[in-house]
């Protein structure tokens, strides 16, 4: 199956990605031969397979004590932040 | 000359106070910026903290430490958070990134006493089997600048061939150490899922990705592995299993050995290529090892389902990139999502956004089960053949690669025929297998990559296997020209 420029419109945006003018045509084509070529997978018989998320099967998410593990490093961490004003993340406007 | 000795010879040369790590340490320093500027293989050279290292690995071994890689340089990929040090992961996202920690691998070499030369070059957020996408310009291979060294962990393996480093760290998540090891001539092993920590690696493909090695012989990759491996709590897929005295079976005899050849892997295979490894195969027959065909037949669906699973992971961890925290920000936005598209879609390059619309499309609502489910359940069965095979055979044997190093630009219009240099190696990433590549010879001047694969934590096996290999042949001791002594 082959992607439309609207398919492809609603994927970018679903993703956050901003496409531009002169990338769009390149990804309708590129997005459906992949989609193609990922298509063979629908000729197999899968039955009652169990999909596998893991490739070690059988380990379990640890649990650990709920004790403190780190210290405060939020300014280090902040220091690679675009934009921080006391200690807080700056973005545009959200609430009017 | 020194970058022509093993990891071993220099340790001696360390020990015997023939030279220390400081004079070894300027030896690589000086190789790098007389090499690197015609390769590329580097982002950031890090010669200040590498002196700095080595003086402390010269203090610690005048106390009376020991160690196979007290001293030693290295060099890591830049996908590795290194404190203090900007880690990119090849993007222009995090171009402006200081890693605020040490990756566990990094963290465990830095205790080993290994020291630091410099951040390789990679495809971006280690995407890629070219070295091509990174945001700083692709990696040249030392055997034909005009040939691409494989990727994504291009920049490491170009380095270790050109001896810039006596080794180098990469990660596979279908390929990115076998495939660029093959193809620049040096060993390459991808440890098993969950062996080495992905604590502080910039995550790509969380089930499959995994750190490893490139080095110049399996000599020199054991106690690389040995320093790397093991458990962390930090990494909730860290395997709580004992490492194994990997240098302490190196040379193990190979007799009653039995290796699978498999038949999939063998369909279709270029003639050259196929004496390559039908060559191999006999050297390990002359030591001792039995050979049986087998077959895995949703091996060859391998690549479709890498191609669902692998983007739906990537588009999922790449969503933290949202120019709020750290990384790229847009100019001037004029909303909170014209921030999080800019900065996203001006961030990323191109093969990045292809993977991430791909893994968004395979999880949108309507095509989940089509397609992300449908990959999970293959990707089980590809799974359980593996296993199977391995109740019969103790290693799988293949090429790495279907082709040597080809031009560069020569793939990039078509993401599907570039996708398809992983077609032997994806497998093993699926089934979260160890497997390694050595050189097995060469073809158009070109080296070629050998492939082992082996069952769940038989890294010593294989590294067992590799180095009785480069006992009985010398294909990895060739150099690219004008990189020789």
């Amino acid at each position: 199956m082959s992607l439309t420029r609207q398919d492809v419109e609603k994927i970018a945006h679903l993703a956050r990605l901003s496409i531009t003018e002169q990338e769009m045509p390149v990804y309708v084509t590129s997005l459906s031969s992949i989609v193609n070529f990922v298509d063979d997978l629908s000729r197999v018989q899968t039955g009652t397979v169990e999909p596998m998320a893991h490739p070690l099967d059988g380990q379990h998410q640890r649990l650990r004590a709920d004790v403190v593990s780190e210290t405060d490093h939020h300014e280090k961490y902040q220091s690679n932040a675009p934009a921080v004003q006391a200690g807080l993340y700056v973005v545009p406007r959200v609430i009017e | 000359m020194l970058h022509s000795l093993s990891i071993g010879e220099l340790c001696n040369a360390l020990v015997r106070k023939e030279i220390s790590s400081v004079e070894l340490t300027r030896h690589y320093l000086a190789r790098i910026e007389r090499l690197n500027p015609a390769l590329n293989a580097l982002i950031t050279v890090t010669a200040d903290e590498a002196l700095a290292g080595a003086a402390e690995a010269d203090r610690r071994r005048a106390a009376g430490e020991k160690g196979p890689l007290l001293g030693i340089p290295l060099i890591h990929k830049d996908i590795f958070c290194t404190d203090g040090v900007r880690t990119s992961c090849g993007s222009r996202m995090l171009d402006n990134f200081i890693a605020p920690y040490d990756a566990t691998v990094v963290t465990r070499l830095k205790a080993a006493g290994a020291v630091m030369l410099a951040k390789a070059n990679m495809d971006e957020f280690a995407m890629g089997s070219s070295n091509e996408t990174s945001y700083y310009g692709p990696v040249k291979n030392p055997w034909d600048t005009r040939k691409v060294p494989g990727g994504s962990s291009g920049g490491s393996a170009a380095a270790t061939a050109a001896r810039l480093a006596p080794f180098a760290t990469g990660t596979d998540t279908g390929g990115s150490i076998r495939q660029p090891a093959a193809l620049t001539g040096v060993t390459g092993l991808k440890p098993t899922y969950g062996r080495v920590s992905r604590y502080g690696m910039v995550a790509f493909a969380s089930s499959l990705d995994q750190a490893g090695v490139f080095a110049r012989s399996a000599a020199d990759a054991a106690p690389v592995l040995q320093a790397m491996a093991g458990f962390d709590p930090r990494d909730s897929t860290s395997i709580d299993t004992p490492v194994p005295d990997y240098p302490a079976t190196l040379d193990a005899p190979l007799a009653g050995l039995k290796i699978g050849l498999l038949r999939e892997f063998f369909e279709g295979l270029e003639a050259r290529n196929s004496t390559l490894i039908h060559d191999a195969i006999e050297v390990y027959r002359g030591l001792g090892a039995t050979t049986v065909e087998v077959s895995l037949p949703h091996l060859p669906l391998s690549v479709p389902t890498y191609y669902v699973v692998a983007p739906a992971e990537c588009s999922s961890n790449l969503s933290r990139f949202d120019g709020v925290r750290f990384g790229y920000r847009c100019e001037k936005p004029k909303d909170l999502n014209d921030l999080y598209e800019r900065s996203r879609g001006e961030g990323f390059g191109a093969e990045v956004k292809r993977r991430i619309m791909t893994g968004t499309y395979v999880l949108s609502a309507g095509y989940f089960d089509a397609y992300y489910l449908k990959a999970q359940k293959v990707r089980r069965l590809i799974t359980d053949e593996f296993r199977a095979a391995f109740a019969q055979v103790d290693l799988l044997i293949g090429p790495t690669t279907p082709t040597p190093a080809f031009d560069i630009g020569a793939k990039m219009d078509d993401p599907v025929t570039m996708y398809l240099n992983d077609i032997y190696t994806i497998g093993a990433n699926l089934a979260g297998l160890p497997g390694m590549s050595l050189p097995c010879g060469f073809i158009d001047g070109l080296p070629m990559g050998l492939q082992l694969i082996g069952p769940h934590f038989s890294e010593a096996k294989l590294l067992n296997a590799a180095h009785r290999f480069q006992q009985e042949t010398g294909w990895h001791k060739h150099t690219p020209g004008g990189y020789e002594p």
